[in-house]
């Protein structure tokens, strides 16, 4: 078990007032059976006009604000404490193949399992991942027949992890997903957008993970790339492979996460859960600063 | 008699036909209005098709306002004759399409509640959740009353054996029910005898329950009155004319995105005097443009936080967003079983067999017999037109089977339709009827009785005999769609309603800034245009009388032009001419002629003629729904008698007569401004905006023929007076030569002369301070000023020392001109410029 402390920081200084502002966050770690979120702090400065708590399609909490004063910036403080209890080793070997997934999910005229129908959510084209042939046939060499699929996964993100290189100057958040394939470099999202494609291209539930990766590694252990912001990875449908259905792949690190990686949200893709994400009136030019770090937390 | 119309009319062996029997007999329903075709006088005919066209063209009933660059507007056909429907037919049909909405509404309960439709396999969920259209934001909400599809419209086609399959289903914000309305409104007056002996159902209750059920359904608080607005992308797209036409019919203020605000989660309208609560959006813009803050951040017609507003009850959206995902054609083929489950009835009316290629089985079938199909989008935000399969031939199918291949669950494959044929009336000949395919666009409404279907529709016919695809793009035309009623008609009319002591609107306060702005800029430009065609008409009139010999008052009036920018200067224009000599043209000086000329016509300079009833109809476009049908009638013309002009412009004494036309279009416009228009507060801006135009215009160019005085002296004053349209009255009060004293006194300080400076100052004052009672004090700053300095400014001094008193009523217009320009630009940072401010998207990871 690991217990974290989380500060992530947005900072925005517009060039201009900005008049209204809205703004939806996805900024609150969301449970699973594997994570429990202990204590969550927000501060805001200005303080909203307005605001309201939820949760979106995919059940991910969101809050949302909006400020319908002018204000020159905008400082956005999440504090949080996170429990991650342990949920590997999966056995990769384990499960089903990539083709007995498919076939499994193929439509029937009959009621599928319930599992198979909620990952369905996951496996078709969203506006930041595209079902393409090119995607399947970079993939292909991964998903020899008969497979096991989670070890498919793992030589995806192993194979994306090796020819891609790490450069935050090369993508934006609108780099399509194409494109990254041809340059092969970008960031975790591009990577993470990167596989779910080429799953989904093969026929596979792919979800995008949204979260937290420890800053100062353990002693003796690596710093991990992409530690001081944000981080994304991906998580892969693969019923009867073990406990969850669902098992995390992180191909920024080429690693299966487990206590190190804390989940805000999930969704299709960074789209469906960008921790923050806003429409202002005015403000000129507005590149946010942030700042994540994540400490542990000693019993 | 001549011989029957049945005489060379084509029968069809292979379909239906609309007015003819197996037997070759008019059908009993057809009969009335077949005898009287066979018996009308040609003539008779060909006033009436000229009618048709006249209204259309002058209701601008045209696809898209601003087609292109000359503004060329392509207006669709309406044939005269109607699609005539028996009420015992029509009863069954009408029934069959409101089970269709209310199925359809059913689904998208289903879709964005439980989901039980995919739980229990009667769905394929790539058809729902692979689908753009389906909006996830949109999941997990209860529309008021359940009622997610208000406006429904189907496209229907009837085979050989006189059966009715649905084509298409219109779910997102089905268009054409305005232009449906249109043509029963020029139809009816065609066969004003036939309509009213035939017993046609009237249209006007369908909107009636339109109107009734937003009301009835919008979450007003007690004691509110419903406020709804309908919802429009802006002037560019395709539709906009009808959103403008239902808005004025409705009676619904048309709004842009930008217009409505949310404030918590409520939505507003930005109005001149502040937010007014709206209660429920007939939205006519695609869904998911709708909220960039949850649906697409790169909608910038979007209305930031509305999902928000919709999730908490607070607003009606009709149709609720995330409807547009049932116009998919892959659908139709699970509706039969679905229709068993949700409603527990069998599904009145078929669909044309569609095959969805996502299913294997299908895939292969449609592959198989591709000569048979036409191959269309699986979901409605693809955009291509249907392809026929037996078009196919080579490279072309080769790469339509890959496409199929590569993503087979963006493709359906539908059965070709014998579409049955209706007679048309033909313009190329004397007398004769056309066959031509049909298809029917019905439209239904929800309401707290269940869902209401128009008793008529939009009826369209293809361009040519042989065309398979009715398709309005590919020269199609429109009919008016005649049900026939089997008891009393109901004549209720929504043009004049009766309303109650409560209903009694008297001025509107729910004006928005943008179209207050908006106004005020079509005030602007329809002055800039009068003033522009005023001062070349002097121009152009000069140089007539003239001839060859070029006379100082010519050149006095030339040298005017150039100043006002209207008319290229002498080295401008020679630049130009010798560019065009460079690629081969004639050069060597360029006739004042010439430059007059493109002055006028020349829509690419930026000052021309051409270029102010360009800027003039596009600000009319934008408050299209505040002008009267006249109105709009007289722009339109204006962009004909443009046309023609051009034309015929080779002749001078023909563009002159061009100009005298214009500026008699200009004076209706006046007149319908003056006459037409409500006093309420945007009217108000816009004589604000035509006055300000108006005094910074004679500032300029009284200013600039001071000066000409100065240097030159005695040329005419005439043109002057001319230019200020003051002649008459010069002449009936001095009986002589126009002389400087009087004339400036006339058209500078006169207040009692409309097309005097003091007199736009006046009206501008006065104005301001009955905005200001509404909407708060408006300082006159500079304006007020220099308008005292005027009524100090001794006329003695043109006697005794005229130099300096020309150049010091010179400088004090100089300063009034840039009083006029400041006025304009506080009035639009008080009123307007939250308008220009777009909103964007910000992202942080």
């Amino acid at each position: 078990m690991a217990r974290y402390h989380v500060l992530h920081e947005t900072r925005y200084t517009y060039g201009s007032a900005v008049s209204l502002s809205q703004q939806m966050l996805h900024l609150i770690p969301r449970a699973s059976p594997w994570q429990t979120c202990l204590d969550f702090r927000l501060s805001l400065e200005p303080e909203p006009s307005w605001r309201r708590r939820g949760e979106d399609a995919f059940g991910n909490p969101v809050e949302w604000l909006a400020f319908y004063l002018p204000h020159d910036t905008l400082h956005v403080r999440a504090e949080m404490e996170v429990e991650v209890v342990p949920h590997l080793p999966v056995t990769l070997e384990a499960g089903l193949s990539r083709e007995a997934l498919v076939a499994r999910l193929a439509y029937r005229s009959e009621p599928p399992l319930p599992a198979d129908l909620a990952a369905k959510q996951f496996l078709f084209e969203s506006p930041h991942v595209r079902v393409k042939h090119e995607l399947a046939a970079y993939a292909a060499e991964c998903f020899a027949p008969g497979q096991a699929l989670l070890e498919s996964a793992r030589q995806l993100m192993e194979k994306i992890y090796m020819e891609f290189e790490f450069d935050p100057e090369a993508t934006t958040v609108a780099t399509p997903v194409l494109e990254v394939l041809e340059q092969k470099r970008g960031v975790c999202q591009d990577f993470a957008h990167l596989m779910i494609a080429c799953l989904r291209s093969q026929g596979i539930p792919a979800r995008y993970m949204s979260g937290y990766l420890l800053t100062e590694p353990p002693p003796g252990r690596v710093r991990m790339v992409g530690a001081d912001a944000s981080h994304a990875w991906v998580s892969v449908y693969a019923p009867e492979s073990g406990s969850h259905d669902w098992v995390d792949f992180d191909p920024t690190n080429n690693l299966l996460p487990d206590t190190q990686h804390i989940t805000l949200a999930w969704g299709r893709d960074f789209n469906d859960v960008s921790p923050m994400r806003g429409v202002i009136l005015g403000g000129g030019g507005h590149e946010p600063e942030v700042a994540v770090t994540v400490t542990p937390l000693e019993d | 008699m001549a011989r029957t119309l049945l005489a060379i009319y084509p029968r069809a062996d292979n379909r239906y036909d609309e007015m003819l029997d197996d037997g070759g007999r008019v059908r009993e329903h057809w009969r009335k209005l077949f005898v009287h075709l066979d018996a009308v006088a040609p003539d008779t005919m060909r006033q009436r098709l000229e009618f048709v066209d006249r209204r259309i063209q002058e209701n601008g009933v045209a696809y898209n306002i601003h087609a292109g660059p000359q503004g060329e507007d392509r207006p669709w056909a309406l044939d005269p004759l109607p699609l005539i429907l028996p009420a015992d037919e029509w009863k069954v049909l009408a029934g069959a399409v409101a089970q269709r909405a209310r199925l359809l509404n059913a689904i998208l309960a289903d879709l964005y509640g439980p989901q039980t439709l995919l739980a229990e396999g009667l769905l394929p969920p790539a058809l729902v959740y692979g689908q753009h259209g389906f909006l996830w934001p949109c999941v997990g909400i209860r529309p008021p009353g359940d009622i997610f599809l208000h406006n429904y419209a189907v496209d229907l086609a009837r085979s050989p054996d006189g059966q009715w399959w649905v084509i298409a289903d219109r779910t997102q914000a089905p268009s054409g029910a305005g232009y449906a309305l249109e043509n029963r409104l020029i139809v009816s007056r065609v066969f004003p005898e036939l309509f009213r002996d035939m017993k046609v159902q009237h249209l006007a209750s369908f909107f009636r329950d339109q109107q009734e059920s937003l009301e009835h359904w919008s979450p007003a608080d007690p004691g509110e009155r419903p406020f709804i607005v309908l919802l429009t992308p802006g002037p560019y797209n395709e539709t906009y004319f009808e959103h403008a036409y239902l808005a004025r019919y409705l009676g619904y203020p048309l709004v842009e995105g930008q217009d409505l605000t949310v404030r918590g989660d409520t939505v507003y309208l930005k109005t001149l005097t502040g937010l007014k609560r709206v209660h429920a959006i007939l939205r006519r813009q695609d869904d998911d443009y709708c909220d960039p803050l949850e649906l697409r951040g790169d909608s910038a017609l979007g209305i930031p936080g509305l999902l928000m507003a919709v999730r908490a009850g607070r607003v009606l959206v009709a149709n609720a967003l995330g409807s547009g995902l049932l116009g998919s054609g892959a659908l139709m083929g699970f509706l039969p079983a679905i229709a068993r489950r949700l409603l527990g009835e069998a599904l009145s009316m078929p669909s044309v067999a569609t095959w969805w290629c996502g299913e294997k089985p299908a895939q292969e079938f449609a592959l198989g017999h591709l000569d048979d199909l036409v191959i269309k989008p699986a979901y409605p935000t693809q955009r291509f037109e249907p392809v026929f399969g037996r078009e196919l031939q080579g490279a072309a199918r080769a790469e339509m089977i890959r496409r199929i291949e590569a993503r087979p669950h963006a493709y359906v494959a539908q059965e070709l339709v014998n579409l049955s044929q209706a007679p048309t009336w033909s313009r190329d000949h004397e007398r004769r009827l056309l066959a031509r395919s049909v298809g029917l666009r019905a439209y239904a409404v929800a309401t707290p009785r269940g869902y209401q279907v128009m008793p008529g529709g939009l009826s369209r016919v293809a361009g040519s005999a042989q065309a398979m695809v009715i398709s309005m793009q590919r020269g199609g035309a429109s009919k008016d769609t005649w049900v026939l009623a089997d008891g009393v008609v109901d004549t209720f009319s929504l043009l004049k309603p009766v309303l109650g002591k409560s209903d009694l609107v008297r001025s509107g306060n729910n004006l928005s800034s943008r179209v207050v702005e908006s106004l005020f800029w079509f005030g602007r430009y329809t002055e800039r245009f009068d003033d522009t065609a005023r001062l070349l008409r002097v121009a152009l009139s000069r140089l007539v009388d003239a001839g060859r010999e070029p006379t100082p008052e010519l050149a006095s009036v030339v040298e005017l032009c150039v100043f006002a920018g209207i008319v290229a200067a002498e080295k401008a224009a020679e630049k130009a001419a010798e560019k065009a000599a460079e690629k081969g043209d004639a050069a060597a000086g360029v006739p004042v002629e010439t430059r007059l000329t493109q002055a006028i016509f020349d829509s690419e300079a930026d000052d021309s003629l051409a270029a102010a009833i360009r800027r003039l109809i596009w600000s009319a476009s934008h408050v299209r729904d505040r002008l009267s049908v006249d109105h709009w009638h007289s722009l339109n013309r204006l962009q004909r008698t443009l046309q023609s002009g051009k034309a015929r412009s080779s002749e001078l004494g023909e563009t002159l007569a061009f100009l005298d036309q214009v500026l008699l279009v200009s004076s209706s416009l006046t007149g319908f401004s003056m006459d037409n228009m409500t006093r309420d507060n945007g009217w108000r801006f816009l004589v604000v905006g035509r006055r300000i135009e108006r005094l910074s215009f004679l500032s300029r160019t009284l200013g600039a023929t001071l000066h000409q005085f100065l240097s030159q002296e005695g040329r005419g004053l005439e043109w002057l007076l001319e230019l200020t349209d003051s002649i008459i009255t010069y002449r009936s009060r001095y009986s002589r030569r126009p002389e400087l004293l009087a004339a400036l006194d006339l058209v500078v300080f006169d207040e009692s002369n409309p097309h005097s400076v003091m007199f736009q100052v006046q009206v501008i004052l006065r104005y301001l301070e009955r905005l200001g009672k509404e909407l708060g004090e408006i300082p006159p700053g500079a304006l007020a000023r220099e308008a005292e300095s005027f009524s100090q400014f001794d006329l003695g001094l043109f006697q005794s020392a005229p130099e300096p008193a020309c150049a010091a009523l010179a400088d004090q217009l100089a300063r009034l001109a840039m009083a006029a320009h400041e006025l304009s630009d506080q009035l639009g940072m008080r009123f307007f410029t939250h308008v220009d401010a777009v909103t964007h998207q910000t992202l942080a990871i």
